[in-house]
């Protein structure tokens, strides 16, 4: 049964399993995003994290913020660990070898939720292979991707998720750099593209869209992508108090388009119909340049020889727009 | 349920075949596996199990060798039986894992056929991959033929699996000279391996909603000491599990294991330490240097991790020379084998003249004549009393004959 949550403050109460006493930064994006997931549902959760931000910060030894059973192996295996319980899980009920509290829920009709949490490194970049594997397998588990467009944990790298113009400490703007070189990869279609039967696209800020996403995705068997929009006051350099603002101006200028993509499918896994529905469609659309503006990572991208970039941004932006409406309108 | 597979009292299996039928006679419930030359027909055989409904687990073809240790350990975590297998370059991938498997305790059973590392790529057999995992934390078995790849395969789940061990554990065998060469083998029958490795009793199960655990924490130094000295402890202790565990063998099956093996070293004046198959052809080699009239005999290791010091003395502690040898590319020192050999010898206070011979690599036959060459040698140097002839030879190279030191 899909949990109802009328307000945030309900499901800000609704339910303990994350702990905010951790050693994440103040305003991390992550720890937003971890306790809207895990409060769009009562069922238990079992949760796997890649090596990154979440994992360092909260379980270290002997103390730890998680109410559920949590494991990290590595940083680049997040996706096969989840998806390997998950098939336990299945192998256990099956056996009728569940232990006594699970097969009660399982009686009870209820399933765990079997989520794995990894930044952009562990998602776009090391973790790829695996992700791509456990879902062209087809696991039962969610997947979410805490995007926050950079190595955070190790410093201000850049990743794939990097994008265009964005200094950080191995893409640094200089006096004949920009900064990043590469345009972000994109990650939603590409997971959508291994016939996940739901993928999205979601931000903190948009708690309501986020967690009915959330949802959705418990719903279906089969492996989910969600990728979340993850502000980073270390590394976007934001004040901490301004990263449900920042998170929106990049919903709000389309940086961050709120969409999903459901592939319908039969039982033999073969799809028969793929939709994208955008899901929040801003009133007025900002300028990209408002986004990139509330973020000292892009500071240097305003001077007179930068100017360039943020042009190309607005055009990337406007562009991938343009393709999310045209594939939403073309029912594909 | 599973069906039972029916067994004649007497098979012919390759090493292959019989770590598959262990891995089936256990009742793995996740294999999490890649392919790799030459230990896929194990993985495969499981499948066909699965297939025919001899084994009623899940095999999951994963999309790489990091991804099958990365979900062994997250599917006994989760609190099932796993196990996969490989070799080589795969065991190289899957390196970083065995370290993560061993430190969050968990009993997987690894069946590793031996092969040696690129570059150049070769298939064929060598020992390269068992050094590069030996430091792993696990506990590693030794098997000379496809008999023994069998029986130390049933072994490792209730080695491993014991309330006082818990940890993973692997088991060798030799790239093609085992894992593709068709013995006798006298398999136990289904329901009485089962009743030998038991069931599987998990803890800190994450399937447990009512008791949510947490697997692979962080830590800094205020706990990391603690822990690996605690995992190191572990580890050395499980020798008396393994004790244990090869005497019930012996027990049901009379066939007996000792964490070294010995052959006629009781009055041996020169001993070939070796791994693998090449113990079966030195074990002749010494017969014909007895005929004539020189001592030899042959020792190995059934257990090389944890490293049974104390009996590796004991049986090398009257003899006066004793070869090393390495079936693994040196890579700028002794071979691995001679190190520890040596350093065991040495602890005990004693100093036999030691000699390393490094053969074999890349799948190289080494013949019975080649090992009674080493026999000569080394009866040179205990009749000299010391080394006599160059330190580290390369044994059936071709070309100038290639020693150091």
């Amino acid at each position: 049964m899909v949990k109802k949550i009328k307000n945030l403050k309900e499901l800000s109460l609704s339910n303990d399993r994350f702990e905010g006493a951790n050693l994440m930064c103040p305003g991390c994006s992550h720890n937003i995003i971890v306790r809207e997931v895990l409060n769009a549902t009562d069922d238990p959760v079992i949760v796997a994290t890649a090596t990154g931000c979440l994992e360092v910060c909260t379980a270290v030894y002997p103390k730890t913020s998680w109410d559920v059973s949590w494991i990290h192996i590595g940083f680049e295996n997040a996706a096969v660990a989840a998806a390997t319980v998950s098939a336990a899980y299945e192998v256990m009920k099956k056996k009728g070898k569940l232990p006594p509290a699970t097969q009660k829920m399982v009686d009870e009709g209820k399933e765990p939720k079997i989520v794995a949490f990894a930044g952009d490194g562990g998602t776009y970049d090391i973790g790829f292979q695996s992700l791509s594997g456990a879902f062209e397998r087809g696991h039962n588990f969610m997947y979410v991707c805490l995007d926050n467009e950079v190595y955070a944990n190790t410093g201000g790298q850049r990743s794939s998720s990097t994008p265009i113009g964005a200094s950080t400490t191995t893409s640094p703007a200089g006096s004949v750099s920009y900064g990043e070189k590469m345009m972000k990869k994109s990650m939603v279609e590409i997971m959508a593209d291994h016939g996940a039967p739901y993928v999205a696209q979601v931000s903190p800020s948009k708690w309501k869209d986020l967690i009915k996403k959330v949802q959705k995705g418990f719903e279906v068997y089969g492996p989910v992508y969600i990728n979340a929009q993850s502000a980073c006051t270390t590394e976007w350099k934001h004040a901490p108090e301004d990263t449900i603002e920042v998170s929106d101006l990049g919903v709000e200028s389309c940086v961050w388009p709120l969409y999903e993509i459901i592939n319908e499918r039969d039982e033999h896994g073969i799809i028969y119909s793929t939709k994208l529905n955008i899901t929040y469609r801003p009133k007025n659309k900002i300028p990209v340049e408002e986004y990139l503006a509330a973020q000292p990572r892009f500071r240097h991208l305003f001077k007179p020889e930068n100017r360039h970039i943020i042009d190309l941004w607005q055009k990337a932006v406007d562009t991938r727009w343009e393709y999310l409406q045209r594939r939403e309108e073309a029912g594909v | 349920m599973a069906k039972k597979f029916e067994l004649n009292e007497v098979e012919v299996w390759d090493g292959n075949m019989a770590a598959a039928h262990a891995l089936r006679q256990a009742q793995v419930d996740i294999v999490a596996a890649y392919p790799i030359t030459p230990s896929t027909p194990i993985v495969q055989n499981y499948s066909k199990f699965l297939a025919d409904g001899y084994v009623d687990g899940e095999f999951i073809m994963v999309e790489s060798e990091h991804s099958a240790m990365s979900g062994c350990v997250a599917a006994s975590a989760a609190g099932v039986r796993a196990a996969t297998a490989t070799s080589s370059q795969g065991f190289a991938l899957m390196v970083e894992v065995l370290y993560q498997a061993s430190g969050m305790r968990l009993p997987i059973v690894l069946t590793v056929v031996n092969r040696a590392l690129a570059a150049p790529l070769n298939v064929n057999g060598d020992h390269s991959d068992m050094y590069l995992g030996r430091d792993a934390g696990w506990i590693n078995l030794c098997s000379y033929n496809p008999q023994e790849a069998y029986d130390l395969t049933l072994m490792a789940f209730k080695i491993g699996e014991d309330p006082n061990v818990r940890l993973p554990v692997m088991v060798h065998q030799d790239g093609f000279i085992c894992s593709h060469t068709a013995q006798n083998v006298r398999p136990l029958q289904d329901e009485e391996a089962a009743e030998f490795v038991g069931e599987y009793k998990p803890v800190n199960t994450m399937l447990d909603v009512a008791n949510p655990v947490t697997h692979g924490v962080q830590t800094e130094e205020d706990w990391h000491f603690e822990h690996k000295a605690r995992q190191h402890h572990d580890l050395m202790n499980s020798f008396d599990t393994i004790k244990k565990v090869f005497n019930e063998f012996k027990e049901r099956t009379g066939r007996e294991y000792d964490l070294v093996y010995t052959y006629k070293m009781d009055d041996a004046d020169v001993a070939i330490f070796a791994l693998g198959t090449t113990v079966e052809s030195a074990r002749i080699a010494a017969d014909q240097m007895r005929e004539k009239g020189i001592k030899a005999g042959v020792v190995s290791l059934r257990v090389l991790r944890p490293f049974p010091f104390k009996e590796v003395a004991k049986a090398l502690e009257n003899v006066k020379a004793v070869a090393a040898m390495d079936r693994s590319a040196p890579g700028g020192t002794f071979g691995a084998l001679f190190n520890e050999v040596s350093a065991t010898m040495l602890a005990h206070g004693k100093s036999p003249v030691m000699l390393n011979y490094i053969y074999g690599l890349g799948g190289r036959d080494t013949t019975i004549d080649m090992l009674k060459e080493v026999y000569e040698d080394l009866d040179k140097c205990a009749k000299a009393g010391k080394a006599v002839v160059p330190l580290q030879q390369f044994l059936g190279l071709r070309g100038p004959k290639l020693s150091f030191y």
